[in-house]
């Protein structure tokens, strides 16, 4: 039994080497081509919530939005640090991120993600527009 | 109490008084122990939201005086005005079409009513007509998502994220304020308005009492369009509100009243 030692741990760094190959090949070469590069189209120092909370947990901030302000008319959203923000996508979200090719599109794109609100919501901004956020 | 006849029936518990006094306490300790933690949100986010709509609730309604729309036959500033705000598509064929607040003839509008003696010749002259924002809405009743419901402040609201378009709404609804969009709406849009999301193909659509602008203190877009100032909108709980005042005064109708619906969008004819 003892005598197919060697074999073994072999065997696992082989199958190591190949099936993290995408990873140390990324590391060595430096050359990580297909990963995004997200522009956040904006110079503000802060997101809504922290940048860690928006990029892992965006869809759900805007889940909970979506359901708030249509369900139950809670329009404004209290942040962590206690500022306040219009819950609307259009409005507070694209107001900064203007580009939503680049920003929004090139992850999702990426990852794979087909999110459906722009099948309704509007990314122009050269429309009509006299009402005043509050 | 060893070798009672009561002793027998509880042989299956096997339990001394002791015990069973120490079991007890246990449970009850438990029990309140779990609700001391109850203060701690579940869900954090969903249940912060549940509040009331407002914090007076309301009851919005309308009054559309058919004497003051008449003054101008051929105007149409309240319905293009909506179409603006609501980014509303422009779709000719009444099949496909799209319409929140429209115009039909009189005897449409109020067929039980065309016996009755109206002044000015109202008759023969349209009348604006829109979601009426019943009190007991048939729409709400057979939604099978509840994509659509009453709100505390009488606004009979849609959800477009949640309707599947079975139109069971439009079925229900006595009044054909309902229009099914058949078409990207985005195809039939002159121009498109920021501040309002359009709608989806396979989505049901209706008035919406312009929520959107009375969660901001304006009034609905056909309310300030209007310059014989014929709509009123306003709060029926407030007795000093217009519409409360002009519900008192005048001799108000509704659209089919034997329906029970209840409208909230009242007629002075």
């Amino acid at each position: 039994m003892m005598f197919d030692r060697l074999r073994i741990i072999l065997g696992i760094i082989a199958f190591l080497v190949i099936a993290l190959a995408p990873f140390w090949y990324g590391n060595l070469t430096g050359n990580i081509r297909s990963v995004p590069i997200i522009k956040p189209g904006t110079d503000a120092e802060r997101c809504v919530e922290n940048t860690l909370y928006m990029k892992s947990k965006h869809m759900d901030l805007l889940d909970n939005w979506k359901e708030s302000v249509v369900r139950d008319g809670m329009r404004i959203h209290k942040t962590v640090e206690g500022r306040f923000y219009n819950k609307s996508l259009t409005g507070t979200c694209l107001g900064c991120h203007t580009n939503k090719a680049q920003f929004c599109d090139r992850c999702h794109d990426y990852t794979g993600v087909k999110p459906r609100c722009w099948d309704c919501h509007i990314e122009l901004k050269d429309v009509l527009s006299s009402m005043n956020q509050p | 109490m060893k070798g009672d006849g009561k002793n027998e029936d509880c042989k299956g518990l096997n339990l001394d008084r002791r015990k069973f006094l120490k079991i007890t306490g246990l449970s009850v300790a438990g029990l309140s122990f779990s609700s001391v933690f109850s203060f701690i949100p579940k869900g954090s986010f969903a249940n912060q939201s549940k509040q009331k709509t407002s914090p007076s609730i309301r009851k919005w309604a309308m009054v559309i005086n058919l004497a003051a729309c008449a003054k101008r036959p051929n105007c149409s500033d309240c319905i293009d005005a909506c179409n603006i705000v609501h980014n509303i598509p422009t779709l000719k064929t009444p099949k496909k079409e799209i319409k929140w607040i429209w115009k039909v003839p009189y005897v449409s509008a109020f067929p039980e009513n065309i016996h009755l003696p109206v002044k000015n010749g109202l008759k023969g002259l349209p009348v604006m007509v829109l979601c009426n924002h019943c009190e007991n809405p048939p729409c709400v009743k057979v939604c099978p998502t509840k994509a659509t419901w009453k709100r505390e402040d009488g606004i009979v609201m849609m959800d477009y994220h949640r309707c599947i378009g079975c139109r069971y709404c439009m079925a229900a609804c006595p009044y054909g304020a309902r229009s099914f969009n058949w078409f990207d709406p985005r195809l039939f849009l002159k121009t498109v308005y920021q501040d309002f999301p359009t709608r989806t193909k396979g989505v049901v659509e209706k008035c919406n009492f312009c929520e959107e602008r009375v969660a901001r203190g304006f009034l609905p877009a056909c309310v300030e369009a209007c310059k014989e100032n014929a709509i009123v909108f306003g709060d029926l709980a407030n007795a000093d509100a217009e519409v409360s005042k002009i519900l008192q005064e005048r001799h108000c109708i509704v659209r089919k009243p034997h329906l029970g619906t209840e409208p909230k969008v009242f007629y002075i004819i």
